[in-house]
């Protein structure tokens, strides 16, 4: 089927080209980053963890959400979503790709990454990110390749892939569960020292991926013939719609807990992101914008006349993406570390070199996306031709 | 003085017949006779090390000496710039040290007495959880290790650790400012690090294998006597246990239960 | 076949491109070096096993030594001549062969190796 994405047309090949080039800068930034050291970054001895992490943990998010067309096609029988339930792996499939790349460019020593696998340690928790992520990838790769080329030929998936369909429905849980288990269990971060803290990844996650999956969904009936659905695409804006406002509340529960006890710690890393601390009010203008998109996200999906209607859905999805990029993508890191263990502030902004290697990874993920999409639409084309 | 004067003249007999810290001695000697000597000394054999710091006799004399010859002894540039120093051992104010011991009616000069502050060694330490190569462990004798070898430079124990005590090589230790560290590599017989791997105090690991202080403990002792006092806390009758028994000792957030295994009297 | 010449010229291409090396470099061959031994290292006449065996796997003693020091705290080696060393690739293994750039250096240049012990072991200072 890789052959299907050899052809295309000028704007497919324009775009790859596009994302090659982005690729190429970061891939460049990252050679700089390899000689001279992770301090060409904006982390510090204070916040040792940044944009890198963030993105890491953001993506984890969308991975983990293309099981929320998996879900109700395989164990709810909801049929509609047959019709989309490639794209949703293939979306975890790019998605897993830029997670794993987010880890490998955070590391000092990059060349003794496999010192994971040669001293496997069952107490750290990094250990078991490592085997869910690639166990993820693994399962993803099987079934959406096997469920595509089935689909092609016009028969039914081989038995054996069922079994890992269902074995993938739990662990898209345990990626974002582990994912937030590595902050969730540190003693003197209290910001992230939450039990909730699994629980708002997944509402977050399956409010972002799915609301990804949707405007990918429009971009998809936009470029090709393939038609996702109005049901799927309906049915996608209900889900995004519940779990963003439970990600919404849980965030709250966060704030009950933190100011009706008043135990600084606790109020810290909240005051930081939203007022500032000590005069250090770098994100509050992100934090507040993330607010405003989280209500106006909240407003269009929750009136059904503006969930239904694709359009203000549309917008609705990409304030979802922005809000919660910013909660967990750039947030949730810097106001772990924020104040440090002698409470005090150090700002941490990313570098040039850091922001590019960044994009570079976005459009790695992306060039995954759009060639795996191309064999996608192709072979829906074919199946309607 | 970290030891007692009994354990400190059995050290240094010892130590003078082993030659101590000069390998040429151990060479000439039968293997027998090395083990044997390395028994006898008691820093060889600690169960649970752990150090007690005198707060008010510390000054700034004391500390500055102390941190020189951490430093030195262990080739830790300096950098001069606050996001990608490496510190092993360093002064922080009172209030900066304990956060969680607020008290706006404090007086001045104990709200703002500074102390050293170094890794404290824990007894449940956070750092190891999280390692995902064993690149840092605890050793039998409580020390938490670390195996440069093998760090990958994840960053995970540093934001495991809550007493800020471990540092990251941001860039190549040896690209440090020339003119902050002219004589850098201070120590010919210790290793710089590489960069991208995350490194602390390791309760001077190399010296008490040959019987000696910790660096600090020991240029604390040549200023003054009782100010830095390092022993085993395992044995009822060690230095720091007397110590402990009879002041008031403090530890840095102690509710985390990470069990520090640094010690401040008040 | 489609297109069949073009795929026998690139592949000649290919191949021609793969092995350049072999012909570029074919008989100029670098000399093997010998180790150097210093002064101290031949007086010394043994090291701290069999000298075919430092030859071939000092990298496995070395390896060795650097796990059992850093973590099992064993800092001491016993030759079968009986003699204590201290593990110390800095202090013990160089301070017998201080000449580093051709003791070292040279065979592993020859060899194409660039192991990374003096990222952070410090390396004597030589004499030249």
């Amino acid at each position: 089927m890789l052959d299907l994405a050899l052809k295309g047309k000028r704007g497919y090949w324009g775009w790859l080209i596009f994302l090659l080039v982005i690729m190429g800068i970061g891939l460049g930034c990252y050679i700089y980053q390899f000689q001279e050291g992770l301090k060409i970054t904006g982390m510090s001895r204070d916040v040792s963890w940044g944009f890198y992490i963030a993105q890491f943990t953001y993506l984890v998010g969308i991975a983990a959400g293309g099981v929320m067309v998996a879900l109700p096609c395989y164990l709810h029988d909801y049929k509609a979503f047959g019709r989309i339930t490639v794209l949703g792996e293939f979306l975890a499939i790019a998605a897993v790709v830029m997670c794993l790349l987010f880890i490998f460019v955070d590391l000092g020593n990059p060349v003794r990454i496999m010192n994971v696998i040669m001293y496997p340690t069952p107490n750290s928790i990094l250990f078991w990110d490592m085997i869910v992520l690639n166990g993820y990838l693994f399962l993803n790769i099987l079934i959406g390749w096997n469920v595509l080329s089935a689909e092609r030929k016009g028969l039914h998936h081989p038995g054996w892939v069922t079994p890992l369909i269902y074995l993938s429905i739990p662990w898209a849980f345990s990626i974002h569960t582990v994912t937030a288990f590595l902050y969730a269990g540190l003693p003197g971060r209290h910001f992230w020292l939450t039990a909730i803290m699994a629980a708002r990844f997944l509402s977050s996650a399956f409010a972002a991926g799915p609301a990804l999956l949707i405007l990918l969904c429009l971009i998809v009936r936009k470029v090709s013939k393939f038609d996702p659905g109005k049901e799927q695409i309906r049915t996608l804006g209900g889900i995004v719609a519940y779990a963003m406002i439970i990600n919404v509340f849980f965030v709250l529960l966060e704030f009950f807990t933190a100011f009706y006890s008043q135990i600084p710690g606790h109020m810290h890393g909240l005051i930081f992101l939203f007022k500032g601390l000590d005069g250090h009010t770098q994100l509050v203008p992100w934090m507040w914008t993330a607010t405003v998109f989280a209500a106006l996200a909240l407003i269009l999906l929750i009136i059904p006349a503006t969930r239904r209607k694709e359009d203000t859905l549309a917008v609705a999805c990409v304030a979802v993406f922005i809000s919660t990029w910013i909660d967990k993508g750039l947030g949730l890191v810097i106001a772990g570390f924020t104040p440090n263990p002698f409470n005090r502030v150090f700002d941490y902004w990313p570098t040039m070199p850091e922001l590019f290697i960044a994009i570079g990874v976005w459009a790695t993920g992306f060039f995954v996306l759009t060639i795996l999409y191309k064999i996608v639409i192709s072979v829906k084309e074919e199946i309607a031709a | 003085m970290g030891v007692d004067r009994r354990q400190f003249l059995k050290i240094a007999g010892v130590a003078a017949l082993a030659g101590l810290g000069g390998k040429a001695a151990v060479d000439i000697l039968a293997p027998g006779d090395v083990e044997a000597s390395m028994k006898a000394l008691p820093l060889t054999e600690g169960k649970r090390w752990a150090m007690v710091i005198n707060m008010p006799e510390l000054n700034d004399e004391i500390m500055n000496k102390c941190i020189a010859a951490c430093h030195e002894e262990h080739n830790v540039p300096e950098f001069g710039d606050p996001k990608v120093e490496v510190k092993w051992l360093w002064k922080e104010d009172y209030h900066h040290s304990f956060p969680d011991h607020h008290n706006e009616y404090i007086d001045e000069k104990y709200e703002h007495k500074f102390l050293l502050l170094a890794c404290n060694h824990c007894s449940n330490p956070p750092c190891c959880r999280v390692c995902p190569t064993q690149a840092t462990w605890q050793r039998e004798d409580g020390i938490v290790m670390m195996d440069w070898h093998r760090c990958i430079g994840c960053r995970f124990c540093m934001a495991a650790c809550p007493y800020g005590s471990r540092s990251f090589n941001w860039g190549d230790p040896r690209k440090a400012p020339k003119d902050k560290n002219p004589d850098f590599p201070t120590n010919i017989n210790y290793p710089t690090r590489s960069k991208g791997v995350v490194e602390k105090c390791t309760f001077c690991d190399e010296r008490i294998s040959k019987g000696q202080l910790p660096a600090c403990v020991e240029a604390a002792n040549k200023l003054k006597k009782n100010v830095l006092i390092f022993g085993d806390l395992a044995d009822p009758d060690s230095n720091v246990r007397q110590v402990l028994s009879k002041n008031y000792t403090i530890r840095r957030k102690p509710d985390l239960g990470t069990e520090p295994n640094i010690f401040y009297i008040v | 076949m489609y297109d069949g010449g073009k795929i026998i010229i690139g592949l000649i291409i290919g191949i021609g491109f793969f092995t350049s090396p072999f012909f570029f470099n074919a008989g100029k061959a670098a000399r093997r070096p010998e180790p150097e031994l210093t002064q101290k290292a031949k007086d010394a006449k043994e090291c701290v096993l069999e000298t075919s065996y430092m030859k071939s796997s000092h990298m496995k003693l070395l390896d060795e030594w650097r796990q059992t020091f850093v973590r099992n705290d064993e800092r001491y080696f016993t030759a079968k001549s009986g003699k204590v060393y201290y593990k110390s690739l800095q202090g013990t293994c160089l301070d017998c062969h201080s000449n580093k750039s051709r003791f070292c250096d040279q065979c592993h240049d020859y060899m194409g190796e660039s192991p990374y012990c003096w990222e952070c072991h410090i390396e004597p200072k030589e004499s030249k």
